[in-house]
């Protein structure tokens, strides 16, 4: 079962901390479907967390579409997420791959990639705007 | 949501000195809410208000609807955990079993074991810690619907802290309907993981509140190359203004971070959100910021 931790001073609320935790246990394999979530209780004495963002973190995973609670059993895993590892992304990499190099050579160091990718992500792409 | 405690225009003068000033707070039911202050803020004076050992100088203060007053149903943990020091554990459960109707003697003596104070000892023997734990014990056992906590924590450890934190927190989440808590501290780390509301309070005034992922999600420090405040985006207000001969940085609030290659914008944390609304006298910051003299070089 997935342990939560909240870093304080981090400038990330709470309840999003308890998100992304779930999030990267699925995309890590640590969670799969059908596991069950710690209960709402639990997590508030063991962490020492407010129980109202537990609640707040299981339900935006269930608007997520990752988990469904049910009622008097408990929240399970009822989506997943993509793993880095899968084969269908190999092509997506040598992309990436190719772009980094060009920006590279373009003179951008790490930071600078990581603000323009951040920046692009974003922003909204031509097909939305 | 129902509100549990609610004030309006509530002033309190010691004297000549205002403890609080024009305080209007709703604070709603089932919520954990969080009081930052400096010290003489009136951080105590309103929790006092609203538990009625003190009596409002003008303004009203309701609880459950009502005057402050129904004992029963509110409990209260006053500075420094005040206990009967030759008396031991025990006879404080005992005590508490005879004053109070609702009392629930299982909760108390698990909480007690939990802990691992040795019902024999006395409580003037207690470590800061064991008292705390003793307090908050006899404080839930009245299976108060509200809970007012005085800088529960000051005094302890961190891992005596934590203890009492994941105490305090699985008394919230296993009691139906959830309670209400309004606790006083300076340890931000800790309001952050408990509280869902903070209420910002300084020179008697509240300065600020609000849920906490609001106020985190709303405020940012934007640091760039020299610009004046009213050149940034409408979206956002600027809440502070800093400028060196080439740097500006700004405290602003905003409903969303916006991403230009011009500048840094980062989550402003809750530590220097208290701080800056707690020693920011103007709640509205200037529109545009006074001249900053350029360094000497």
């Amino acid at each position: 079962m997935i342990e939560f931790h909240i870093e304080p001073r981090s400038g990330v609320a709470p309840y999003l901390q308890l998100v992304h935790q779930v999030r990267q246990a699925l995309r890590l394999g640590l969670l799969s479907e059908g596991d069950r979530l710690p209960k709402v209780k639990e997590v508030a004495a063991k962490v020492a967390i407010n129980p109202n963002t537990v609640l707040k973190a299981y339900r935006q995973l269930e608007n997520e579409g990752l988990v469904s609670p049910r009622p008097g059993v408990g929240t399970f895993v009822s989506g997943t997420l993509g793993t880095l590892a899968a084969a269908e992304h190999e092509p997506l990499r040598r992309e990436l791959a190719r772009w980094l190099a060009a920006a590279r050579a373009a003179g951008l160091d790490e930071e600078s990639i990581e603000a323009l990718f951040r920046q692009t992500v974003r922003s909204p792409t031509e097909e939305e705007r | 949501m129902t509100a549990i405690v609610e004030t309006r225009a509530l002033h309190k003068r010691y004297g000549r000195r205002p403890a609080l000033t024009d305080c209007t707070l709703s604070v709603p039911a089932g919520s954990v809410v969080g009081l930052v202050g400096p010290n003489g803020a009136g951080k105590s004076t309103l929790l006092q208000l609203a538990c009625g050992l003190l009596t409002p100088t003008s303004g009203t203060v309701e609880v459950f609807g009502a005057p402050p007053g129904q004992l029963a149903r509110v409990g209260f943990v006053a500075q420094d955990t005040p206990l009967y020091p030759t008396f031991t554990v025990s006879d404080h459960l005992r005590m508490g079993a005879r004053l109070n109707p609702r009392w629930d003697a299982a909760l108390a003596e698990r909480r007690v074991r939990q802990a691992g104070l040795d019902p024999a000892q006395k409580a003037g023997r207690l470590s800061g810690g064991q008292r705390a734990q003793l307090a908050l014990a006899l404080a839930v056992a009245k299976r108060p619907e509200l809970l007012l906590l005085d800088e529960p924590v000051a005094a302890l450890d961190p891992l005596a802290r934590r203890a009492f934190l994941q105490g305090l927190m699985e008394f919230v989440a296993e009691s139906e309907p959830q309670p209400t808590v309004v606790l006083s501290s300076h340890l931000l780390s800790d309001l952050e993981r408990i509280c869902d509301h903070l209420v910002v309070l300084a020179d008697s005034r509240v300065r600020a509140e609000g849920g906490i992922d609001d106020l985190l999600a709303t405020h940012f420090r934007l640091t760039t190359a020299r610009r004046d405040a009213d050149t940034l985006p409408a979206g956002m207000r600027v809440l502070h203004a800093e400028h060196t001969g080439r740097q500006s940085t700004f405290t602003v609030r905003a409903a969303a971070p916006v991403d230009d290659p011009s500048w840094v914008m980062e989550p402003l944390g809750l530590e220097d959100l208290v701080l800056h609304y707690m020693s920011d006298p103007s709640e509205s910051a200037p529109a545009d910021p006074r001249p900053v003299p350029e360094p000497q070089r």
